[in-house]
This record gives C-alpha cells, structure tokens and sequence, in this order.
C-alpha cells in the first residue's frame, strides 16, 4: 500500500486563489522581447515605405504611357520622348527564356538529389557541396564566366540566349535548393502507400510527390526568377546594350533589360533622365509585384485540391 | 459468422487482466488449420547496415488465414512485416538474409521485381495515408499504376469501397477530398484502395493503433470479412486485437546476444488459442499476462 503524502495536502488551505490568479505581474522582459520584435519589424518596414514613396515622387510625372511606348534615348533635347519599351520587351525575353532554361533543369536535379541519389555515395554529397556552395559566388562572376565561355568560346554573342543561360546558371542553385525543400516536406508515407501499391519510382514521383511539392517549388521559382529580373551586374559584361531603340524578335537578338536601363538612365547628368528612371524602378517593381502574385495563386491554387 | 465478443477480463496473479480470447469465433469459421501455406519464412534475418534487426525467423502463413504478429516495442515484429512486401528496399542499407517464399519463389531472390511483389501483397499502414486526392482517385490509383486491365473504373471504386465497408458513407462523395474523411474513414479508404488492385496478401502494419475504439471495432470486422478473400498479416500492439482477430500469433521479443546487442527473435508461434490459453514458453506467458513488456 502506497504511504506517500501528495505533494500538495500538506499546504491547502491558506491560498486565496482569487488574489492568486487575478494579480497581474509585471513582466519586463516579455514587454521589451515585444517591443524589440515590433522595432525590427518596423525597421524593415519603414525602409521599403520610404523608398517606394520616393521613387513614386520622383518618377511620377513619367508614370504614363510614353514609359512603355516609346524607345529610350540618350539624347537630352530628345528626354520628353524617351520610354524604356525595349528594355521592357528585352527583359520579358531574357526572364521568359531564363525560367523555361533554368526550371526543368532545377527541378530535374532537386528530383535526382532528393528522390534518386544515395546520399551516402561520396560523388552525391560533393554534388550537394558544390550546389550550395555555388548559390553564394557573385553574379558579375557568373558573368565573367558568361562573357569568357559562352559569348565568346562558344561564339553566341551579346544576345538574349547568353544572357539567359548565364542568368540560370546563377539562380540555378536557388532553384535546385527550393525545390530540394519542397520535395522534402512531402511525407514519406505519400510515397510509401504509392508503393505499396505496386506503382514504380518513377509512378510514384510523377504522380504523388511531385504535385505535391508544386506549392513550395513555385514558391522558390519566382523567389530564384526575381531575383534574375533585378540582376545588372552580369549582363553589364554581357554587353546589354544601353539605348536601344528595337525590340528583341528573337533569341540572337541584342537587348536591353530594366535594370541595365535604370542604371544608364541614372548615370545621365539631365533631372529628366532621373525623373524616367525613377518611373522604371516603380514599373521594375509592379512587374516583381505581380510575378509574386502568380507564384501566390499557384500556391494557393494547388493547397486547395489537396 | 464472426463473433467479436470480448469475454469478461479474469484477474491475473498481480491484480491485472490476462487477456480471455474468444478465439472460438475464428476457429469455427469453417476454415480447416491446415490450409495451403502462402509464405514461408526460414533463417530470416534482417539487417539496418551492419546491425542485425531479427534474427532466425521462421514461420509459415496460411492462405485465407489473419497472422497476428506481437511483441514489445523494438522486438523486430515490423521489420519482418515490412520485409514481406520488401518494403524495407525503401530504406537505405536494409537487407534480408534467409528465404522468404511466397507460393515457393524466394521474395529476395535477383531476378525478383519488389514492384510486382508489392502489386500482389499490399499494405496498410499505422498512420491513415490516403493521397491527397479525391476518394475516387485514391482507389484508382493503383489499378492505374499498375496497369490493370479495368472494364469500369467506376464499378471498380465501388466495389473496393464497398469491400472495405465504406462505400455507404461516402458514395455521395467521391469527388470529394480523400483528407475530408474521419480518421477511421481514411484507413479503411487506404484498406478499399488497397483491395482495388487484388493482391493475394494484405500487412497490416497497426493499422487501428492511431484510431478510436468504434473506429477500431469496424477495421476488425472487416478484416473478419476481408479474410475469405484475402491473407492478412497484422501487426498489433493490442493483444485483445490479436485475441479477437487472428487465427494464429507470432510472439516476438528483443532478446540481447553474447556481444550485448539487441535482436528482435521469434519466440513462439501457434494457433491463437493455443498461443493465448496455453503457451508453450514462459516468455510468452509472461507478456500476454502483462508481467513482461
């Protein structure tokens, strides 16, 4: 028979449990944790304000259609009818061309590493080093590269293709990363009761697992895709022409991108041009805005069959 | 038909309940004890890498008969359920040593596709796990992947479903989400969408263990109904559950070697009756009175 006394008999009676419960402490440490998240969140917040009412300011009295119809121009005396057309049209391209590049090939290694390899193989774990590894080397080095091997050594030249395979090969390891992710929080049981069943590797990934990891992997594609349509620095090597006035109409074709254009536009000494660039950060960002948009549908979309 | 009545608990020596099967049930069930064995298990052993899992396993399971297979936690009684279906591929470094037969041929044999095992013995998992899909794509699935020839999809949903006694809940339904159904729902969906593709054998890994007791009580009389069909392996940490199910029980436990590491080994297997009234081992006495385990 048990002799011990609960713990608690001994010290009943004397607790008045409403004053008890009902005191409030104070508790600085919780109220200034709070107040230093609030802070930072601020922080960041204030900044992104500031600097989207800027540039609106500055770049509002462009904000019409001249930004999108007309060819930019370096001439001064000829500001009043300069647009960024082609570097719109020119940075549609190069994106364009970049996802349908860098997306199957991402995704296909994420599949490989995460589904196929036996990550116990030395070959496997260097190739996962080497990728994430890669995803921290500096974009004008990818363009160096880009200039060295692929414009020249393979001869395609300054044009939307090189540019487009240089700007995969950088978000590629962001792609690959995301996608490693997404496939890895499908369940394992997913897969286990689709082989249970009787279905192939291959049945199992096409049909379960990869639907499955649409939501995450489009997620880190457009994450990967914005940040090719705001990179400059490797395509400056890469011979994105400044003022250009035709739109690429083909993959051979010279360009033009935003970024490229803001940056010459900024260089200009004339307040006009600075006026213009400002109105193609607000539409760089109306673009950014709504590719974020499609990877949020996307996401949506697909949790909803689930 | 199948009784499922628990008798009244009897008080064991330490004031516990022994458990008092009513295995009467399952052995007028017109099936003789000696029907064709399915599988054949001799000198199995199964190795994670270089530990050795289970050791020495043999045992035979009967056509048309429910195997029960218990045993404490860590005693291997998973492992060789997995091993069965070859599910243990899916794990890096394991490996099986010994001869598993199934119809005479050796499961592990080279030549052996663990595809086409698996098409011919399925699997139930603890965890409910139906795709995230709608009803009537969760049981297609597999006569889809598989490459069944189907005259009717539709008839085929509905006799699984109806198979796995859950076609009048959800016939109403079937384009519905797979993930809106009860927990209870969902594993006897993963059962209907298991006997959608006909296989000869169905493990049962705890297939009631995350369920409640009605839930549970409707697995068991399925797998009552299941049993003229089809072979059923199940694993269970309920021994009430195996008391009331099978026909035979497999008793494993862990059992620690000359070198201090740890084996799950088969220590009796019996029909139920015999494994629950009168064991031949202490050990196994001692578990199924809960003095061990």
């Amino acid at each position: 028979m048990t002799t011990t006394v609960a713990p608690n008999a001994a010290r009943q009676p004397e607790i008045d449990y409403r004053q008890a419960l009902t005191q409030r402490r104070a508790r600085p440490a919780e109220l200034l944790f709070k107040v230093t998240l609030q802070f930072c969140l601020f922080v960041g917040f204030a900044f992104l304000v500031s600097l989207l009412t800027y540039v609106v300011y500055k770049g509002w009295g462009r904000l019409d259609s001249r930004l999108w119809t007309q060819m930019p121009t370096g001439r001064a005396s000829r500001v009043d009818q300069a647009g960024v057309q082609s570097a719109i049209t020119g940075t549609l391209w190069v994106i364009g061309l970049t996802a349908a590049i860098c997306l199957p090939i991402g995704i296909a290694s994420a599949i490989y590493l995460e589904e196929y390899a036996d990550t116990e193989k030395w070959y496997n774990r260097l190739l996962e080093l080497n990728i994430q590894n890669l995803a921290g080397v500096p974009s004008i080095v990818f363009g160096i590269l880009g200039l060295g091997l692929i414009a020249r050594t393979l001869g395609l030249g300054f044009t939307v293709l090189t540019a487009s395979i240089v700007l995969s090969l950088l978000v590629l390891p962001t792609v690959i990363i995301a996608s490693r992710e997404a496939l890895r929080a499908v369940p394992r049981s997913i897969r286990q009761a689709s082989y249970a069943l009787g279905a192939t590797k291959w049945q199992t990934t096409w049909r379960q697992t990869l639907p499955a990891a649409v939501p995450g992997m489009s997620t880190g594609a457009i994450l990967a895709l914005s940040r090719a349509i705001g990179e400059a620095a490797p395509l400056i090597l890469l011979g994105a022409v400044s003022f250009i006035r035709f739109n690429p109409d083909s993959l051979l074709a010279s360009y033009t991108t935003l970024p490229i254009q803001i940056y010459n536009l900024i260089k200009q000494p004339q307040a006009e041009f600075q006026e213009l660039a400002s109105a193609a950060i607000v539409l760089l960002l109306v673009i950014l805005l709504v590719m974020n948009s499609i990877a949020v549908f996307i996401r949506n979309r697909f949790q909803k069959s689930w | 038909m199948s009784q499922t009545s628990i008798n009244a608990p009897v008080s064991g020596g330490l004031g516990m309940p022994i458990v008092t099967p009513s295995v009467q049930a399952r052995q007028t069930d017109q099936r003789s004890s000696d029907s064709a064995p399915i599988l054949s298990l001799s000198g199995v052993s199964i190795f994670y890498g270089d530990y050795e899992a289970v050791r020495g396993v043999d045992m035979t399971v009967r056509r048309n008969e429910i195997t029960a297979m218990i045993g404490p936690s860590g005693c291997g009684k998973s492992t060789v359920l997995r091993a069965l279906n070859r599910m243990n591929d899916l794990i890096p470094g394991a490996r099986a040593k010994g001869t598993i037969a199934f119809h005479g041929q050796d499961l592990y044999a080279r030549e052996v596709d663990p595809i086409e095992v698996r098409r011919r013995i399925g699997m139930v998992f603890q965890k409910p796990n139906p795709f995230p899909k709608s009803i009537y794509d969760n049981i297609a699935y597999g006569p889809r992947v598989t490459g069944m020839k189907v005259a009717n999809m539709d008839d085929l949903v509905e006799q699984s479903l109806v198979g796995a006694a859950l076609w009048d809940e959800v016939k109403d339904k079937l384009k519905a989400s797979a993930l809106a159904l009860s927990g209870g729902q969902q594993q006897r969906l993963c059962i209907a969408r298991t006997i959608a593709v006909r296989p000869e054998v169905i493990l049962m890994d705890e297939p009631c263990s995350a369920l409640d007791p009605i839930a549970t009580t409707k697995i068991e009389d399925l797998m009552h109904e299941l049993s003229r069909e089809y072979t059923i392996v199940i694993v269970t940490h309920n021994m009430q559950q195996a008391a009331r199910v099978s026909d035979r029980t497999a008793f494993f436990t862990a059992e620690v070697d000359e070198a201090s590491v740890r084996h799950g080994r088969l220590v009796e297997y019996d029909e139920t009756q015999k494994i629950f009234t009168n064991p031949q081992q202490k050990r196994t006495e001692d578990y199924i009175t809960g003095r061990f385990g």
